[in-house]
């Protein structure tokens, strides 16, 4: 590619604010000094202090302005483009939410504020907790964790309290061989060792294996329902049993809650735990990588172990009072600071509120809707790219690369480099790991049959391209600020900050 | 019912129509079809009663009414920190943290398309080996505490050793987040007490040992005293135990750097750097480490490379730390960071800039110092210790705290934290916090309204 070919953001070498750094530029202006200005070395004694500035930028406010609109174009957001980015649960975030998280009331609420003067903040999380324990069927909720994986961490806890309170040492966690990479982490984190179980051809869990793995050294099996391959597991039940029988936990990894808010109950499935992901099924932005929480659910043999502080309600002359209960022997502790990440409360109650029981179950629906009509449009595409289960989806599927890195010589990789060509992110690729070459496909229920038409369209061209020319889809992409970038020397010798020398 | 929207929400656009077409498509006769794997009697005849189905302009006003009802910094003239502080967040953070191209999109799997996110974990791991003085920084995790506890499995994988010495002066929910976790992997927490507001310079000593794997400290402390931390860290090197500071990053403007002073890992809370009180959260939590370490941080690392032609650009690196490759060899189980949040911090740190931070900072000092002294006059309070301080101290009253606290709230004050829960030993004491938003004139009235109130107090 011949320099003229470069889009205008390519031709921009990128520089960092450092490199913007001039001394003697600012933008802060510090208030004047109104106490008596006594020499600071009589506050903090010079051996204590440090003697070179860190070297921060020194930038005026236009600049700092021009900077970071300018490379926050070298982003593909949710905003510009069909995101089918499988288990992110990649939704429209409403904007009435960030306005509501910005009021004074919850901005500026200190999170040491006695609850007595924090009761509107307690009241929401309280609706919150209750909304989210209808959804689960499950009566206790606990907002604490701030992601899905620290929801995992503190359900492995529990997990862990609960069995140690009976005297019952366990030593084994199961987790599918389709779980999340997160599940196995976590297990290791809590004092677990992982024990993986095995997919059936239909793609739930082998039972036969389970039941060769379910003993009494197995504290908990972790799953995910629908599963990473976006089905779900008609013999759940069973497997409750199963798990149950050897007394061992449930644990619900809810990255895929948005195929059935209101449709089915994971603690009527016969979980005893859930974790729930804000930033996904009730769309807290995601924010290029955080903030998100990852409240749980459980049910009453878990409660007396939940993290502390734990919400309460009572009734005083007629109204209800919220207040923060530290006083639970059973307790596993905390997982972080204060009472969790309420601002994303805020925005999942607001979403709540907007939808209700019947406008989450249209979600739902309409979810599970999108995702079949598109696995549909792309079983047109050709052999090369088939589903890798022929059969309902549930909110999300998986398509197998496989025969077209056989047939055509274009690996799910260049597909998926090829699509940011056409202005749409690429699905999750390479997860799960079970299916060869794996694209992850979640439409969400926010995008329009037009773009999932779009979506199909844009997949039968890649195809037809790599025909034509798979060297060209190799290369790809073209039109991005950057092209393939070269992530093997980055890892053999990481540059991790900015070099001032 | 406002919910009657056809099949739909407002944020959904699939029309009744587009719906008959698809369920064709795909050989359904109605919406159940497609939830027929779920076995029947899982299948719930209604959705749960959670209500909904509000218009826009309701939303607002219900939240709004809830908003209302708490007592926020904008209400009351607030001296509350323990942990978390009310700096002001200047605008131009809003501005860029509100945008869609930073709001929106999800971790750069795809780099060429996530440069902008990349470039400012880059830019902000920067801005952390700059304040700590250790070389490698990760993009960020949950919060101060859960860092702390994350740096203390770091220890653990580092040389597998069974105990974590934590000092007394950490804020209590990171010692309490760092008991949960070590519970799971199996080490215990010894606890260091204080003398005169900073740790026991020799119990500390006798704590540490050859099963110690990481020495806890916070700089400064949950009382606001600023520690002298190199015989801590002398005593905890004579065992190769890890140490790990807890430090505010503001105050890192002025004191001796992790780095500087030895230390292994340096942690803490960022909401100080641009981030709001958000009732406690999202915030982020930020971790620091020597270079030695770097294959076993937690969470994202963005690292510079070039693309095939050439150019600059970032990606997420050293991934085969992480859960998703390593799965249950992994050095944690947290896949994503903070990164709006540490955007907000980096941003606050480009306006606030080399020489800013350090005004701002000196500010800061001064008029906690001032404050302290005005106090101290109080008839009826006294200082909990007389250590240097930055932004925070410690003062004991000599009548009960919560009516004091309420004589104050009812006249627009919150004078601090209450100490009780967490560090009985002090009896009635209170933990004031001065940021720049609190002037001379702010001190002077709560040390008027707190003399008043103790009086009112010991007439009672």
């Amino acid at each position: 590619m011949s320099a003229a070919d470069r889009t205008a953001q390519q031709r921009e070498r990128a520089t960092t604010i450092y490199e913007r750094s001039k001394p003697g530029r600012r933008a802060f202006a510090a208030p004047a000094l109104d106490v008596p200005e006594r020499p600071l070395d009589d506050l903090i004694p010079p051996g204590l202090r440090r003697h070179v500035s860190a070297r921060l930028p020194e930038i005026a406010e236009p600049e700092i302005a021009r900077h970071y609109n300018r490379i926050s174009r070298r982003n593909f957001d949710l905003d510009s483009g069909f995101y089918p980015l499988g288990s992110c649960t990649m939704k429209h975030n409403p904007r009435l939410h960030e306005r509501l998280a910005a009021l004074p009331g919850n901005a500026r609420l200190h999170p040491a504020q006695d609850p007595s003067r924090a009761q509107g903040a307690l009241e929401l999380m309280w609706h919150l907790s209750e909304a989210l324990g209808a959804l689960a069927g499950l009566p206790h909720v606990c907002l604490q964790p701030s992601a899905g994986s620290h929801g995992e961490l503190a359900g492995v806890l529990l997990t862990r309290a609960y069995h140690t309170d009976r005297g019952d040492r366990r030593t084994k966690v199961l987790a599918p061989d389709t779980a999340h990479g997160t599940n196995p982490a976590t297990v290791t984190m809590a004092g677990y060792e992982v024990v993986s179980v095995g997919t059936d051809a239909n793609g739930g869990v082998d039972l036969d294996d389970l039941r060769a793995k379910a003993t009494d050294e197995v504290a908990c099996l972790m799953l995910t329902n629908p599963n990473t391959l976006g089905l779900f597991d008609s013999n759940i039940r069973e497997i409750a049993g199963i798990v149950h029988d050897v007394g061992a936990t449930l644990y619900y990894d809810g990255a895929n809650l948005n195929a059935i808010m209101g449709i089915s109950r994971p603690g009527d499935m016969g979980f005893d735990i859930v974790h729930f992901n804000l930033h996904k099924s009730f769309t807290q932005p995601h924010g290029g990588g955080g903030p998100g929480a990852g409240p749980i659910a459980v049910s009453e043999r878990i409660a007396p172990y939940l993290p502390v502080p734990v919400l309460t309600r009572r009734e005083q002359g007629g109204e209800a009072v919220f207040d923060l209960d530290y006083d639970r022997p059973k307790s596993i502790g905390r997982l972080r600071g204060f009472q969790g990440n309420y601002g994303v409360f805020v925005r999942s109650y607001a979403y709540i509120l907007s939808l209700g029981g019947q406008g989450l179950r249209a979600a739902s629906e309409t979810a599970v809707l999108n995702a079949n009509y598109l696995m549909a449009r792309l079983r047109e595409v050709g052999e090369h790219l088939p589903a890798a289960f022929a059969r309902r989806c549930m909110h999300e599927f998986v398509l197998s690369g496989g025969p077209m890195k056989e047939a055509l010589g274009v690996r799910t990789t260049d597909l998926a480099k090829r699509l940011l060509d056409y202005g749409v992110h690429p699905p999750t690729v390479y997860f799960p790991l079970l299916v060869e070459e794996a694209l992850l496909v979640e439409p969400t229920e926010t995008e329009t049959r037009e773009t999932l038409d779009m979506f199909a369209d844009a997949i039968a061209e890649i195809l037809q391209e790599a025909e034509r020319d798979p060297q060209m889809v190799r290369d790809a992409p073209f039109t991005t600020p950057v092209r393939r970038l070269d992530e093997a020397t980055a890892s053999r010798n990481p540059v991790v900050r900015y070099d001032f020398e | 019912m406002s919910h009657a929207r056809g099949s739909g929400t407002r944020y959904t656009s699939v029309t009744d129509d587009d719906r008959r077409d698809m369920l064709e498509a795909v050989g359904a006769s109605g919406i159940l079809d497609l939830f027929e794997d779920i076995p029947a009697e899982l299948l719930l005849d209604a959705p749960p009663e959670i209500e909904g189905g509000l218009s826009e302009h309701e939303v607002y006003e219900r939240i709004r009414a809830l908003a209302e009802r708490n007592v926020s910094a904008e209400d009351e003239m607030s001296f509350l920190g323990a942990g978390m502080y009310d700096h002001y967040v200047p605008a131009i953070v809003d501005a860029i943290i509100g945008r869609s191209e930073f709001l929106t999109p999800y971790t750069p799997y795809q780099p060429e398309v996530s440069q902008g996110g990349l470039q400012v974990m880059f830019e902000y791991q920067t801005a952390i080996t700059e304040l700590t003085g250790l070389p490698v920084s990760n993009a960020s995790l949950y919060d101060g505490p859960s860092a702390v506890a994350a740096a203390g499995y770091l220890a653990r994988l580092v040389n597998g050793r069974p105990e974590v010495v934590s000092s007394r002066g950490v804020h209590p929910h990171s010692r309490a987040t760092l008991v949960t976790q070590s519970h799971g992997y199996g080490s215990s927490v010894i606890e260091v007490p204080l003398v005169d507001g900073v740790t026991d310079p020799e119990a500390f000593a006798t704590a540490v040992g050859p099963s110690t794997s990481a020495v806890v400290v916070q700089q400064p402390n949950f009382l606001g005293a600023i520690e002298d931390l190199e015989p801590l860290i002398s005593a905890a090197r004579e065992h190769d135990a890890l140490v790990i500071v807890s430090c505010d990053p503001l105050a890192l403007a002025l004191l001796r750097t992790p780095g500087e002073l030895g230390a292994d890992v340096a942690v803490g809370e960022g909401q100080a750097l641009g981030n709001r009180l958000d009732y406690g959260g999202p915030s982020f939590g930020f971790i620091a480490s020597r270079q030695e370490h770097i294959r076993r941080m937690p969470g994202r690392i963005a690292g510079e490379t070039v693309d095939r032609d050439g150019r600059r650009g970032w990606v997420l690196t050293l991934q085969t730390r992480e859960q998703h490759i390593r799965r249950e060899k992994a050095t944690s189980n947290i896949c994503t960071a903070q990164v709006l949040n540490a955007l907000a911090g980096m941003v606050y740190l480009a306006w606030l800039g080399r020489r800013g931070i350090v005004d701002l900072a000196e500010l800061i000092v001064r008029r906690a110092d001032y404050a302290r002294q005005t106090l101290a006059a109080v008839d009826g309070v006294r200082t909990i210790h007389e250590q240097p301080i930055f932004r925070e101290f410690a003062i004991g009253l000599d009548v009960p705290v919560g009516p004091v606290v309420d004589r104050l709230a009812r006249r627009g004050v919150n004078p601090g934290y209450r100490l009780g829960r967490d560090y009985p030993e002090f009896g009635e004491a209170l933990l004031v916090a001065i940021t720049e938003r609190r002037s001379k004139q702010d001190i002077d009235r709560l040390a008027a309204e707190l003399g008043a109130a103790i009086a009112a107090e010991v007439a009672a």
